[in-house]
């Protein structure tokens, strides 16, 4: 390793609404980062290169993978995991209709589901069914067999179309 | 599954970049959204001693109608593309070929240059711009070039910029308000790696009628005259295409290919009835 490059790097960014200055080795992932240095331990690691959708956080206000994104790279960001969304009124729907569901099992995905299923509920009011499924390709459930989750996901969308 | 280690640098300008890049030879690495290297690094497949990352970089967000063409700047995310929170000239090709670029948590990092640059031969954009003639602007320590899309691909994982070079963004022409076009990606799931990819863009106006076999393996196969398929979908014309793009004479591989080729050449056919 050349001398004089950052092994180390100082880095502040905003996690559940709480400020965080910390110092990383730069390879460490936001998943490690988040489950290791602040045991924020919701946040679930599966495959580690993007595909199960296990670690899935919002960064910025946007779904993101935690375990290919680098914990330095949030310097400056707005990070929100799942412990972070206790309070927001999406979230909660989707938390009664999982359960209702019965959209889980073991429950591993089910922090990563819930981040993307509420950015469905937001983006896409509109989603139909193969929209729903199209976009929860991205997250893997290895129990359920995606019914339920589907379900719970449309029975939301469902309830705020009657509302508006 | 954890990244090897190496050093991090965030310049504050491109120039800075580039001679972070010319210094670090090729130890160095650029990382954008992360969302190709990040799994690499991971897999221990990328062991770089430095990683300088561009993501927040002015110089690369700039997206600006150019009259005959727009810019998109190397940072522009898939996600933005998808969204239309970018002008679109190519008359809903770009975000529709979007949407189908892996899930939307990596569409939400990824970058238009960073999947060029990365260059999987699956990759839509490389495929994509490859089609619609793009230039693949550069910039490195003694100016900038354009490289057409179509020849930016060497091979897998491999393309045209130099160690030192770093794609600023992407131009690509406006098609005319008669332009059609067809696409069609084959994977198992939505947002795996292409196992095909068809597509074809028709604008009488402009004179292009070209079409892409790709995801081959290999850089893109554009075939630059589509006439043949303009009217429906022309088996022999196709046959010959594929022939010329070097896929096996028979068997699966081949087949998807044709596939794609066909259910893209009907979609364009359908959008011009």
């Amino acid at each position: 390793m050349r001398e004089g490059k950052r092994l180390s790097a100082a880095f502040s960014l905003t996690v559940n609404g709480a400020p965080v200055s910390e110092q990383v080795e730069p390879r460490t992932s936001l998943a490690d980062f988040l489950r290791e240095r602040l045991m924020l331990t919701g946040t679930n690691v599966g495959c580690e290169h993007g595909v199960c959708g296990a670690c899935t956080v919002l960064i910025d206000g946007a779904p993101a993978r935690s375990c290919i994104t680098l914990a330095v790279a949030c310097d400056g960001a707005d990070v929100r995991t799942i412990e972070g969304l206790d309070d927001d009124p999406v979230a909660a729907l989707l938390r009664e209709s999982f359960a209702a569901e019965h959209a889980l099992q073991c429950g591993y995905c089910t922090p990563g589901m819930l981040v993307t299923a509420r950015d469905i509920v937001n983006r896409l009011p509109d989603a139909d069914e193969p929209r729903v499924r199209e976009e929860l390709a991205g997250n893997l459930c290895r129990c359920t067999g995606y019914v339920g989750i589907v379900r719970a996901i449309l029975r939301v969308l469902a309830e705020r179309r009657g509302a508006r | 599954m954890k990244a090897p280690r190496f050093a991090y640098e965030k310049p504050r300008s491109l120039d800075a970049a580039i001679r972070l890049l010319a210094g670090g030879g090729d130890g160095a690495k650029l990382i954008a959204g992360g969302q190709s290297l990040g799994p690499i690094l991971n897999f221990r497949l990328a062991q770089p001693e430095l990683l300088v990352d561009v993501r927040g970089l002015p110089e690369l967000a700039v997206v600006r109608d150019e009259g005959d063409a727009v810019f998109f700047g190397a940072c522009t995310t898939h996600a933005a593309i998808e969204d239309g929170r970018v002008p679109d000239p190519t008359r809903g090709m770009l975000p529709a070929v979007a949407r189908t670029i892996a899930y939307r948590a990596v569409r939400n990092r990824g970058t238009l240059g960073g999947s060029l640059a990365h260059a999987d031969p699956a990759a839509d954009w490389a495929n994509v711009m490859a089609l619609l003639d793009a230039e693949i602007v550069a910039q490195g320590p003694t100016g900038e070039r354009r490289i057409r899309a179509s020849a930016f691909v060497r091979g897998p994982l491999t393309t045209v910029l130099a160690a030192d070079e770093i794609i600023t963004g992407v131009r690509v022409q406006k098609l005319s308000g008669r332009a059609r076009w067809g696409h069609y990606k084959f994977n198992r799931k939505p947002g795996e790696f292409a196992e095909a990819i068809g597509a074809i863009v028709h604008d009488p106006e402009r004179g292009i009628a070209r079409a892409l076999i790709g995801a081959i393996g290999d850089s893109p196969h554009v075939v630059a005259d589509a006439r043949p398929f303009l009217n429906g979908f022309d088996p022999a014309a196709a046959e010959v295409a594929l022939d010329a793009a070097g896929l096996p004479a028979s068997g699966y591989e081949r087949q998807v290919h044709l596939v794609a080729l066909k259910r893209a050449v009907v979609q364009c056919v359908r959008a011009s009835a």
